[in-house]
């Protein structure tokens, strides 16, 4: 790892001034991607600024209508939550598949969504359930945030403050993870929304994208059997030593028969 | 430089260290409590596994400066003198261990396990050391030492 400078912010505010007086800055939360990727020296930022002392970015709100969760919670605390476990179950169960026990004690959905991992888990959640993204300057749709590899709607500077997921009426994640990483190859969370039924997939594309024409059937009968016919192109799905895109492509349609059912 | 405090094994040090330096890196060559392990340096193993304020962490994948001000545990800290600590009498009783290298990360990971899952059933106690490998036993007895131990 090269060297940095290291700070601890105070506040937002502070750390968004950290970050804008620094050469090359980067926020960390969990650091369980961030301090990986500096030990292979992929990354090599000049100042690290430690949300950690932030305490208004943990924590888990649940309203009638929504869970917000803030930026700095915890995997384990989002799947150990009586709350989130009573207002959507399927989030706090995706919480509790990702990485093991260390990752989840350390790991953030601020920072998972910051990091946008085509093989992240909470992606599919954000999708599915149709959350929206609060940063320090705005609120990111979904359906606006994820742009690509790695690559998301946030600005240079801008930071994940909390992330609001609307209760649906039912949801269910699916996940087949990488046998060796754990990550997701493919995951599929279904959900039924306010706005209609929702199908998100991550892992098999650049990044968590929908799949309208489950969405539609799903919506003419919400079972199993509507989607098992339903085949997604392997064109664009990522391949690697683990898995094709046309297993991808695949494992889409499993996955989604499996997360209708349990839903 | 930066200075850093914490309380290691309730005892309470400080030091200046780099930033960079990692938190095996401060307990192991700081503090020369070589008993916590080095596997892997990718977050894969657990090798590394101690208690930051009583949860379980891969002390590889952690700047000693972010556990500033907090409670770490690690496996020298478990035994009350010459009496084994109740998960390492388990893997003692149930031969958990042979080579030995992963164990202090394993009964650091099952005493969090059992934290968590009192009653752990065998499936719990599988998926739960998800983040921890033993390249000798095979897991059976390991499993076994944290699903009966004492705790
Ligand atoms: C062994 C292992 C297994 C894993 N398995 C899985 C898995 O199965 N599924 C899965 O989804 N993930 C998995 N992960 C990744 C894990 O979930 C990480 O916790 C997550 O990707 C990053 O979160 P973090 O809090 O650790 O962020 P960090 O590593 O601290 O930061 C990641 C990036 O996000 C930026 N950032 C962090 N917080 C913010 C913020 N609030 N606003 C703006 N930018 C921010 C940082 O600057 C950095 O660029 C795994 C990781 C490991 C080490
Ligand atoms: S040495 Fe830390 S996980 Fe392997
Ligand atoms: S006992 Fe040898 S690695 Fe586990």
């Amino acid at each position: 790892m090269y060297q940095f400078e290291y700070h601890k912010a105070s506040s937002v505010d502070d750390a968004l001034k950290k970050l804008s007086s620094a050469d090359d800055g980067k926020i960390l939360a969990g650091g369980m991607t961030l301090l990986p990727t500096m030990k292979q020296r992929l990354a090599a930022p000049s100042d690290l600024i430690d949300l950690a002392g932030v305490y208004d970015l943990k924590g888990i709100k649940v309203d009638g209508a929504s869970v917000t969760i803030g930026a700095m919670t915890t995997h384990y605390d989002v799947h150990s939550s009586a709350e989130v476990q009573k207002a959507i179950p399927a989030l706090s169960k995706l919480a509790g598949l990702i990485g093991d026990p260390m990752v989840r004690h350390r790991g953030t959905i601020g920072g998972s969504l910051a990091n946008s991992d085509p093989s992240a888990d909470y992606p599919a959640a954000v999708m599915a359930l149709g959350a929206t993204i609060k940063t320090n300057a705005r609120e990111i749709a979904a359906d606006d945030y994820f742009k690509g590899l790695f690559e998301t709607a946030l600005e240079d500077g801008e930071l994940i403050v909390s992330v609001s997921f609307p209760i649906p009426k039912r949801a269910a994640y699916q996940k087949f993870p990488q046998p060796a990483s754990r990550y997701a190859m493919v995951g599929v969370m279904v959900a039924e929304t306010a706005d209609g039924i929702r199908v998100a997939v991550t892992g098999a594309g650049p990044c968590a994208f929908r799949v309208p024409d489950m969405e539609k059937a799903l919506t003419a009968k919400f079972a199993p059997e509507s989607v098992a016919d339903i085949k997604i192109s392997a064109e664009g799905l990522n391949e690697d030593i683990h898995a094709s895109a046309d297993y991808r492509a695949h494992l889409v349609t499993v996955m989604a028969k499996r997360a209708v059912a349990e839903a | 430089m930066a200075k850093v405090s914490m309380t290691v094994n309730g005892k309470a040090v400080s030091a200046n260290v780099e930033p960079r330096t990692l938190l095996v890196e401060y307990i192991r060559e700081h503090l020369r409590l070589t008993g916590t392990h080095v596997g892997c340096d990718t977050t894969q193993c657990g090798a590394c596994t101690v208690h930051v304020n009583g949860q379980a962490m891969k002390s590889c994948t952690m700047l000693a400066v972010q556990a500033e001000g907090a409670e770490v545990t690690t496996i020298e800290g478990l035994a009350k003198g010459d009496e084994l600590h109740p998960m390492q009498a388990s893997f003692k009783e149930n031969h958990g261990l042979q080579c030995g290298f992963c164990t202090p990360g394993m009964v650091m990971a099952g005493i969090d396990i059992r934290r968590r899952h009192p009653n752990a059933d065998e499936q719990t106690v599988r998926h739960e050391l998800e983040g921890n490998l033993c390249r000798c036993t095979g897991y059976h007895n390991i499993v076994k030492a944290i699903m009966n131990a004492q705790v």
